[in-house]
């Protein structure tokens, strides 16, 4: 009865998602205001009914109701209960169920912050967003109903997938979700700007915090998958070029190049066009990454779907949404979008080349990620992308945009002097030039060189901030308390930049440092990896919930001094007959030291995979860095005071 | 120079360099793409020997030997018509069994011996790559691939 309750309810949000686009549209088209007024309790109401669908599937998974199809093929009675939960979002149907959730909770968000907007420009974002809604609980009822029943139901579920059965997985979907899902946001904004056919500044300062917050929720959801990647797949690789990552990979770009473009729109009032395109690009590519995800076309560890009939569904709501906002756009573009004026030297400027520069990078990766697809569906034959092209393409792309970075973050608005930049970053620059240099006498090998210039480059990052800091800072007559006082926006651009440094210093010292090596090794054994000694001490069985597992017990030493006990495991899961490498980590700051079992070969003798992962922590803590940047931005004081003055806010907009 | 020129100048060099970067990343794309084939087409000589390609088949029960001393392990995969040797050097994944389908990234040697450097097999127990399972003539399940490369 339960489940049939839910089911009733995503009905219901179905209907009043219908509502919240229908209402607004007639009264627009009618001119009658209080038609509008419909839309935002009906956009609460969804997301009522959504939160009490989306428990009744969790009570689903919590109570064994093997009944459910759904649950019947992704849980057990032996899962243990922080899975079971999880597991609600650990396939196709529920994680549609979570992107609906999702998406009905930051239009709630819209509709509680909305009253400085004027009425029609608010109405219009709220049915553009349940327009996303009615196209997802549509997808979702029709071809992937969580509630279906399977009868007779089966006496046990066919179990998780083992991969998923982890503390990665639980928080991983969800964070991408609120990313992808928040892109919706601006999105929706563009679309009534071009709709209504006015573009303010203030529209840009209420853009900012929801696309910064989209894309920190983004920047923590990828990071997490790559760790998850790390540490659960068992071999030591946290990025693959694989598809799927690929297809969060491309919106978290173009969606930093977007809240880097709302900023100069906001501040100046240029690059409108370009800001506009952003946002529906950015929103584009993750409904893309939803479609490439859940249509089974892709062969990766997240495509659970096989349906071609999903395939086809989701790639409607892609073209729709892809070629009604840019007809949108080809047509009441012009109508918006006058730009600002600045000189060929000033922030404009380096921003713009960053902006264009992280387009291209989507763009190449776009090319890499669909090209073997459309061949595919052409029946040209099989083809794959190998990493070798990303990793080139898109690792010289970076360099100058890094470059461009140092000397954006410094330049002034509007207009500014070379000769003034030098004077103030040749000390950054010699900084970063010499870092490279002694990083190039330091490290040996075919990576020295990409050692050398990421050092190079996130010096020159760190560097041209601090020099920023001390610009800001030195002149008062407190430093200190000058420090202090600056902005959350600009304290948030700090470390966000610094985080980026620290991702590019961890990425290109990983791949420079690192070590690794496959072993045959029996208990007794040891083997030498650089500095470190490993040693095989004992084999063990070991019971978990739903598992069996051999447990090798593995002592680590430096210098004849213990470092570390690991203790990796190879288990195997008995109600799916899958077999999971379970690796043991000691984690640091400056390095990992990483153990996982191969393979049984005879008796106690096991393949055995060790390395040493230098800095590879690095890579997380920059994405860390840089999402807690994106937080203070996002809560600056300058868009809480457009909440309360929205008045006067938008007198200065205009002013300056 | 007039502005006009000047600008005109800037323009062009703007779009030069632009060209070059497409020219050289598709150049770069292009090294990198790397084709499926299947046992019967590598037996028929279709397969290229200068560039790394994709194999895919199931591995034939029985085939599986591995070295004594070291990780290196040969293994034959068919499409059931025709069969290829790989061999590789390394840790398998996890779901790599005799009878399974997998997928194998390398360089076919002069000796007709595919010199895997990557081999793919799936985290599920019924599976069948997609290449495989064209291959092979019949569609099978898509599903997740796990890798075995360092």
């Amino acid at each position: 009865m339960i489940p049939e309750i839910g089911l009733f309810l995503c009905l219901l949000a179905l209907a009043l998602a219908a509502v919240q686009v229908l209402f607004p549209a007639i009264g627009l088209l009618r001119g009658e205001t209080a038609w509008l007024a419909m839309a935002r309790p009906a956009a609460r109401a969804q997301f009522v009914c959504l939160l009490a669908a989306f428990a009744t599937l969790v009570h689903a998974f919590l109570i064994n109701d093997f009944s459910l199809t759904y649950v019947a093929q992704n849980s057990n009675t032996a899962l243990p209960w922080q899975f079971r939960v999880s597991a609600v979002w650990g396939a196709h149907e529920g994680s549609l169920l979570l992107w609906a959730l999702i998406l009905a909770g930051w239009t709630l968000m819209v509709t509680l912050r909305d009253r400085q907007l004027p009425g029609d420009i608010a109405a219009v974002v709220t049915a553009v967003l349940g327009l996303v809604s009615v196209s997802f609980l549509t997808f979702m009822l029709f071809t992937s109903n969580p509630f279906a029943r399977g009868v007779p139901a089966p006496p046990d579920g066919a179990d998780l997938n083992p991969l998923l059965q982890d503390f990665g997985l639980i928080v991983h979907p969800p964070m991408l979700y609120m990313g992808y899902v928040g892109f919706a946001v601006p999105f929706a904004f563009a679309i009534a700007a071009l709709v209504r056919g006015r573009l303010t500044p203030g529209w840009a300062r209420w853009a900012r915090p929801w696309a910064l917050t989209a894309w920190l929720f983004l920047t923590i959801g990828i990071a997490l998958g790559s760790w998850w990647a790390y540490y659960e797949l068992g071999w030591g690789g946290w990025w693959f070029w694989d598809p799927v990552e690929n297809a969060s990979f491309m919106p978290w770009l173009l969606g930093t190049a977007l809240i880097h473009s709302l900023a100069v729109t906001d501040k100046r009032g240029a690059f409108k066009s370009w800001t506009v395109l952003l946002a529906i690009g950015a929103f584009s590519l993750s409904l893309l990454g939803t479609f490439l995800v859940r249509s089974g076309v892709l062969t990766s560890v997240h495509a659970f779907a096989t349906d071609p009939a999903r395939g086809v569904f989701i790639l409607c709501i892609l073209g729709l949404c892809v070629g009604g906002s840019l007809s949108l756009y080809a047509w009441r573009g012009p109508q918006v979008l006058a730009g600002g004026s600045y000189s060929p030297v000033s922030r404009e400027t380096f921003l713009l080349a960053n902006s264009l520069l992280l387009a291209v990078s989507t763009a190449t990766i776009l090319l890499g990620t669909v090209y073997p697809l459309v061949i595919d569906a052409l029946g040209l034959g099989k083809i794959s992308v190998g990493p070798p092209y990303f990793n080139l393409v898109f690792g010289l792309l970076m360099i100058p945009l890094a470059l461009a970075l140092g000397w954006g973050q410094f330049a002034r608005w509007k207009e500014d002097s070379l000769g003034r930049l030098w004077l103030q970053l040749r000390f950054a620059a010699g900084a970063a030039l010499i870092a490279g240099l002694c990083l190039a006498f330091v490290i040996d090998g075919p990576a020295r060189v990409t050692a050398a210039v990421g050092i190079a480059l996130a010096v020159w990052i760190v560097a041209s901030t601090l020099t920023g800091l001390w610009a800001r800072c030195a002149g008062r007559a407190s430093p200190l308390a000058a420090l202090f006082s600056q902005p959350r926006s600009f304290a948030g651009q700090a470390i966000a930049h610094c985080g980026f440094a620290m991702s590019i210093a961890g990425v290109c010292l990983t791949v420079a440092m690192s070590v690794d090596r496959h072993e045959r090794m029996a208990p007794g054994d040891s083997v030498q990896l650089g500095v470190y000694e490993f040693r095989f001490e004992s084999l063990n069985e070991f019971a978990g919930p739903n598992y069996q597992a051999d447990e090798a017990k593995f002592t680590i030493y430096r210098d004849g001094k213990l470092v570390s006990e690991l203790h990796p495991q190879k288990r195997f899961y008995k109600v799916r007959g899958m077999p999971m490498t379970e690796a043991g980590i000691d984690a640091g700051f400056t390095r990992d030291l990483y153990v996982s079992l191969g393979e049984p070969l005879e008796g106690k003798t096991w393949s055995v995979r060790l390395h040493y992962k230098a800095y590879v922590r690095w890579i997380w803590l920059g994405a860390i860095l840089m999402a807690v940047g994106g937080l203070l931005a996002a809560t600056d004081r300058r868009y809480r005071q457009t909440a309360t003055q929205p008045a006067a806010a938008g007198l200065r907009a205009q002013e300056s | 120079m007039t502005p006009r020129r000047k600008r005109m100048l800037i323009i062009g060099l703007l779009l030069a360099g632009m060209g070059v970067a497409t020219a050289l990343i598709l150049q770069a794309f292009n090294q990198n793409l790397m084709y499926f084939y299947s046992p019967s087409d590598v037996q028929a000589g279709k397969a290229p020997d200068a560039r790394d390609f994709r194999i895919g088949g199931l591995v034939v029960a029985g085939s599986v030997k591995r070295a004594t001393d070291k990780l290196a392990v040969e293994f034959t995969l068919s499409d059931l018509k025709q069969e290829v040797v790989v061999r590789y050097e390394g840790i398998l994944p996890d779901l790599f069994r005799e009878g399974q389908g997998i997928v194998a990234n390398g360089k076919l040697g002069p000796d007709g011996v595919f010199a895997a450097r990557e081999v793919l097999a799936k985290h599920d127990e019924n599976y069948m790559p997609p290449e495989v399972a064209e291959a092979l003539g019949h569609p099978g399940p898509d599903a997740t691939l796990t890798r075995s490369a360092p």
